[in-house]
């Protein structure tokens, strides 16, 4: 096994990185019920990104679990979830912002953590890469929710629950291509995703092939 | 496949009549004064809990303002969660290159008279309701911003008319809390 990244991110922080085509990336929820706000981008062309909506379209469900293809704008795959101990992931919730907290809560949340900031802040200190590009606010598309709860009803609702991650679950991703990779340890207290205590969460990502067996 | 890019100063009302069955308009907002501002479909949805967008409800921008509002329709479902066409896709992306925009502000659409069913089932299975809408089903949407409008379609019959701001006793600013508060953010200018 080649490890080519393993990092803890503290709760409420973020990372920005590169995972190379053919690797496999494990995203780790060490105490459970913590919202990884995540964006994939092709590493070599930034404007070809994850796409949720067309993700949705094209698996035909709105959860993201083990099959799911992380598909661009471009319809390309991205990143494919090879092993999922969590069950499901939500990418219709988008990441919180301090606007929208505003929006839904109220103006005294108006100063709190949120994901959007950390997106920023991870892209402001991601320099050019090789080829020249830059991540802007514009690059800052919709998200995927690893661990989070979001119940779609037959009814056209849909809601923040908690509940469905636990200490330890992770879900493995692999990269379908070069990858840069954007995540958001998400800071928000106002509703259940992160079961009102944000925690740490760690990534990791290495050559070894997938086996679930001698998976920890 | 037709596609449009017009702005519409704030207080507009932008009626839109559906051609006909899979006749859906896939539509991206972007604030005329600040591009960069554009219409948040996960925002929108979360803020109103709901899964679909219907009348009375509020399109908020990702800077928590009030875009547009859903001052009325026929149909009390409208898609914004399965993104839109191949074919609409390049016509976006053409209408867009138009001002000086590109795929990298392409936002989740919303698909006027289009609707994707859940099964409210275990991996939230989708299945898009043939024959949905039928020609004369209309929705009305009014801007509470100057926007730009990008649109791509089969077919398109759209009137634009001027309206009143919203009053206190607005249908949309009573409807949720959280949309009224993306009107007020609106009005005030800044989030």
């Amino acid at each position: 096994m080649t490890a080519l990244l393993d990092v803890t991110v503290a709760a409420g922080d973020g990372w920005i990185g590169e995972v190379p085509a053919g690797a496999l990336f494990r995203i780790v929820d060490l105490q459970g019920n913590q919202a990884v706000d995540t964006i994939f981008y092709d590493a070599h062309d930034y404007a070809n990104r994850y796409s949720a909506v067309d993700t949705i379209r094209e698996q035909g469900a709105a959860y993201l679990t083990t099959g799911s293809v992380l598909v661009s704008t471009e319809l390309d795959p991205l990143a494919t979830i090879v092993e999922d101990t969590c069950g499901r992931h939500d990418t219709l919730g988008g990441a919180c912002a301090r606007e929208s907290n505003i929006v839904r809560y109220g103006e005294h949340t108006r100063d709190m953590h949120a994901c959007r900031e950390t997106f920023l802040r991870q892209v402001r200190k991601w320099g050019p890469s090789s080829s020249g590009q830059r991540l802007t606010k514009r690059d800052i598309t919709h998200n995927i929710n690893f661990f989070m709860n979001v119940p779609l009803t037959a009814d056209g609702g849909l809601t923040f629950e908690d509940g469905v991650s636990a200490p330890g679950k992770y879900v493995e991703l692999r990269a379908e291509r070069d990858l840069l990779v954007l995540v958001s340890c998400c800071p928000q207290l106002n509703n259940p995703c992160n079961g009102y205590n944000p925690t740490p969460i760690q990534l990791v990502a290495s050559y070894a092939q997938h086996d679930s067996a001698t998976s920890p | 496949m037709v596609a449009r890019s017009f702005v519409v100063p704030k207080h507009h009302l932008i009626r839109l009549t559906c051609q006909g069955p899979e006749a859906e308009i896939s539509m991206l907002l972007f604030a005329d004064r600040e591009r960069s501002e554009r219409l948040n479909v996960p925002d929108t949805l979360k803020a109103q809990m709901s899964a679909c967008i219907k009348p009375h409800m509020v399109l908020m921008s990702d800077m928590g303002r009030a875009l547009a509002s859903v001052a009325g329709s026929s149909l009390d479902w409208h898609d914004a969660i399965t993104g839109h066409t191949r074919v609409a896709h390049d016509e976006l992306l053409q209408e867009l290159m138009k001002h000086d925009l590109s795929a990298r502000d392409l936002h989740a659409t919303v698909n006027w008279f289009k609707k994707v069913a859940p099964a409210g089932d275990e991996r939230g299975a989708l299945s898009e309701i043939a024959d949905y809408a039928s020609a004369d089903d209309w929705v009305e949407l009014r801007t509470e911003l100057d926007l730009l409008v990008v649109l791509a379609t089969p077919g398109l019959e759209i009137e634009i008319t001027t309206t009143e701001p919203p009053g206190p006793n607005d249908a949309c600013r009573l409807s949720r809390d959280e949309a009224g508060r993306a009107l007020a953010l609106a009005e005030r200018g800044r989030a």
